[in-house]
């Protein structure tokens, strides 16, 4: 139970507004990922060349990944608009999920270094912003007739499950990749707990750690690829002709 | 154990707004960025690159096609080549025939005016040499006329004149 006793680093009523707290250890990840991302981006990216070679074969592997996803949703004439938002959701995702695999930093009493995705509200404002840029996209790309006619068909009577829909869809949609996440790391502090308790202990919890690391690894590669193909189906609901 | 349960649920902070918001920005910071940095320019060059292939495949085709049209109208021109080449034989072939024809038909021709021209000399010849032996024929008839009137003569010194004059006439011939 040792890291469930670790504090977060909060900073409450930042600048003196009650309801605004950060969580500076999601902060400090989020930042990581997100430089990691980027810097793994631009560094695949420099040099590129007509025959590609390396790092670069492995981003147009990506890109193309990405590609199939968005391709089993929607026709390519409009999923291309969403490749970037898709291949940037995915990298980020999955590093951020990969950093709490690795290791989990703790000083002092202070847990600094997990995954940020082990937080409900980072991985709920992803959702929401996926929402929000369906509804988005709906009224861009087909116009607020067809977009609020999407909420009646193909019955009237649907209406109130639909907007009950769009919540849900949030919800799941963040909690599952947080659920995830979260689980995989109480699990692994579990096991780090256990080998702290002496020469038994780490020998004990050796082999089952080195085995959910792996299968973390696993996970957390899943939901960057679940949370992606589900924001694809939920953009291709309100974007696509026919649904 | 409040705090416990509570971690359970929501994790070890519950929602955190300020987390929310800098999740928000660093996401679309992100976003904006790789599309700048990374993901525009590899798309760029995989969609460079998929013109490349397409343009050499139009081209390959486009001369190979050029290459068949080329073998198509060279074996066109050969074989109008070809029939020329025997037009022209054939044409010189029939002149020949024909030129031989011409000159054995002159040649002919030639020898019949000749042959005609040497028959019409020979004619004229015969008539001149008749035409003399008339004339000579005469005279001597004319100066055999006169030598009877000449001298009255008897039959026996008649006939002996005539047959000296025939001798005579015989002689100078």
């Amino acid at each position: 139970m040792n890291s469930l006793n670790h504090e977060a680093p909060m900073w409450e009523d930042a600048f003196g507004i009650s309801w605004l707290d950060f969580n500076l250890s999601n902060v400090l990840m989020m930042f990581v990922a997100s430089l990691i991302v980027f810097i793994l981006g631009v560094a695949a990216t420099r040099n590129m060349q007509r025959y590609p070679t390396g790092f670069q074969n492995f981003m147009e592997w990506l890109i193309d990944f990405i590609k199939g996803i968005i391709g089993s949703n929607m026709d390519w004439r409009t999923g291309r608009l969403f490749l970037p938002l898709g291949l940037t959701l995915f990298a980020y995702i999955f590093v951020a999920n990969m950093l709490g695999v690795v290791t989990n930093g703790v000083v002092g009493h202070t847990l600094w270094w997990k995954s940020p995705t082990a937080d409900p509200g980072i991985t709920l404002t992803l959702a929401t912003l996926v929402v929000v840029l369906s509804h988005y996209y709906g009224v861009k790309l087909r116009g607020g007739r067809e977009y609020a006619k999407g909420f009646v068909r193909p019955l009237p009577f649907l209406l109130p499950f639909k907007i009950i829909e769009e919540f849900s869809n949030t919800l799941t949609l963040g909690l599952r990749l947080y659920g995830n996440i979260y689980a995989g790391e109480i699990l692994l502090s579990l096991l780090v707990g256990l080998a702290a308790t002496g020469v038994g202990g780490f020998i004990g919890a050796t082999v089952p750690m080195i085995a959910w690391m792996g299968f973390s690894t696993f996970i957390g590669f899943i939901q960057a690829f679940i949370f992606v193909m589900l924001t694809m189906v939920y953009l291709s609901h309100k974007v696509s002709e026919d649904h | 154990m409040q705090g416990f349960t509570e971690s359970l649920v929501l994790g070890a902070g519950g929602l955190n707004i300020g987390d929310m918001i800098i999740q928000l920005v660093f996401f679309l910071g992100l976003l904006a960025l790789l599309g700048k940095f990374a993901w525009g320019p590899l798309m760029n060059m995989m969609k460079e690159r998929e013109d490349y292939v397409a343009n050499e495949i139009n081209t390959a085709e486009k001369s190979r096609e050029e290459a068949q049209r080329m073998q198509r109208e060279a074996s066109e021109e050969l074989k109008a080549t070809r029939q020329d080449a025997q037009n022209i034989i054939e044409d010189a072939r029939k002149t020949a025939g024909q030129q031989e024809r011409d000159i054995l038909e002159s040649a002919r021709a030639e020898a019949d005016r000749i042959k005609e021209s040497a028959r019409q000399e020979i004619e004229q010849e015969k008539e001149k040499a008749v035409q003399a032996l008339k004339d000579q024929v005469a005279s001597m008839s004319v100066m055999i006329a006169s030598k009877v009137i000449e001298k009255e003569l008897s039959q026996k010194d008649q006939e002996a004149l005539i047959n000296q004059y025939i001798d005579e006439a015989g002689e100078e011939r």
